[in-house]
């Protein structure tokens, strides 16, 4: 029998390992698994690597872990934001490594690796500094860039609902980077509002399908 | 000599969006556009953030937090809207489906280069979002902006002095002065304002222009 319902949230993240990439979801405060950022920092993980679009706002979620100084380096596409004060004092500390990368790079490079994908070439970015010294090609007449895959250790999204086999619905613009990041970890952990019945998810407008998922945590008591 | 106003140019902006297209909006100046677009004409917004088919701003009392626009601001979905990822999303640009993008720019060179996420001063947290992807993905890249800053300096230069968001991706630029294409010989002023005459926006402007206006 397959049941990755977690027992609960802190056994969900118990084996998150010091220097982990962590995956984070999320586009500002729409899909961030607060819950599981809070029981990360309750774990005390460190040497963190976090992937994610923005680089937290305010003091709660991903500012809150960047706070504890156990994220050694921030991947995102925006980390300035108006309420983005936890990682600007870090970072003009120099107590906090940026790769900036453009988002739609951000999501295919994390796509890439769940594929299965070695590397590709991309037009975003060509004869830019975020370019920064790899490879470009020209393919039929326009420029390239070689980019990478990035690959999770570990992602912590959020999703709408779940079923036990974890197959996951979102809700509206919350799904942002979840279906990727789903793919792209070796351990996804979901937070979700609610958990269904398996078979009480139509087959048709499941939008990531349990394979991608290892733990779900219900927000629901 | 009056210059247009944010509000006008973003009305004449959106005199140029056809019925039918997928647009989207950048964030700032751009953003006025959607208050234009022509109500007989059925112009489907693109939000990168996961939408197509986003509305205005809901009442208020009526934000859903879950339901947000490129600012992370709430918005509505209108009859006919999709959710979708972030790798989705992007490849509705760079695949070459999103008909029409519209950014502010710090500059844009004659050759069509687009500087616009990064002053590069050494003390500033560089941040890009989807800048890139957009300039280069949409089939026509169309800019917004004021046409000098702030102490007079023009923004159309023949060079990019600003770190570049991406080359040769501007078609169209829309300025408080003028409406000017870039072509293969650079810039090709379409429309100039009322009481402004050429060689004035030429002097203004500090780089070779071409008058291409209708007779």
């Amino acid at each position: 029998m397959i049941n990755k319902i977690a027992p609960s949230i802190e056994s969900a993240v118990a084996d998150i390992r010091d220097g982990s990439t962590v995956l984070v979801g999320g586009f500002g405060n729409a899909g961030m698994p607060f819950a599981l950022i809070d029981a990360l920092i309750a774990q005390g993980a460190k040497d963190l690597v976090i992937v994610s679009n923005n680089a937290g706002n305010a003091d709660h979620g991903l500012a809150a872990l960047l706070k504890t100084g156990r994220v050694r380096k921030v991947v995102c596409s925006f980390p300035r934001q108006v309420d983005s004060w936890v990682f600007d004092s870090l970072y003009h500390a120099g107590k906090i490594e940026l790769e900036l990368v453009p988002q739609g790079n951000l999501a295919e490079r994390m796509r890439a690796a769940g594929a299965g994908i070695g590397a590709f070439f991309c037009p975003t970015g060509v004869g830019t500094e975020l370019a920064g010294d790899r490879e470009t090609r020209e393919i039929n007449g326009r420029m390239y860039v070689l980019e990478y895959p990035i690959r999770g250790d570990v992602a912590l999204i959020k999703a709408h609902r779940a079923d036990r086999w974890g197959n996951l619905v979102y809700r509206k613009t919350a799904r942002n980077f979840g279906p990727i990041m789903a793919m792209a970890a070796a351990t996804t952990i979901v937070e979700v509002d609610e958990v269904v019945e398996l078979g009480a998810l139509d087959p048709e407008n499941i939008v990531t399908p349990g394979i991608y998922v290892q733990r779900v945590v219900p927000m629901t008591a | 000599m009056q210059k247009r106003t944010r509000e006008e140019m973003a009305a004449r902006v959106a005199r140029d969006i056809p019925d039918g297209s997928y647009v989207n909006l950048g964030i700032g100046l751009p953003t006025l556009v959607a208050n234009f677009l022509p109500t007989d004409r059925e112009i489907v917004l693109h939000s990168e953030n996961g939408i197509l088919g986003m509305g205005p701003a809901p009442v208020r009392g009526a934000e859903d937090y879950d339901l947000t626009n490129a600012s992370k601001k709430p918005v509505t979905a209108l009859a006919g809207a999709a959710f979708f990822h972030q790798a989705d999303s992007f490849a509705m640009m760079r695949g070459g489906h999103l008909d029409i993008c519209v950014l502010g720019a710090f500059q844009v060179s004659e050759k069509g280069d687009l500087a616009n996420w990064h002053t590069g001063a050494p003390d500033a947290i560089p941040a890009v979002g989807g800048a890139m992807d957009l300039a280069i993905g949409a089939k026509k890249t169309f800019v917004m902006m004021e046409h000098l800053t702030k102490d007079g300096q023009s923004k159309l230069v023949a060079l990019c002095s600003y770190p570049l968001t991406g080359r040769s991706c501007v078609a169209r630029v829309y300025t408080d002065l003028a409406v000017v294409d870039i072509d293969a010989e650079g810039f090709s002023v379409i429309e100039v304002i009322p009481e402004l005459d050429f060689a004035e926006l030429v002097r203004l402007s500090g780089v070779a222009l071409r008058d291409a206006r209708p007779a």
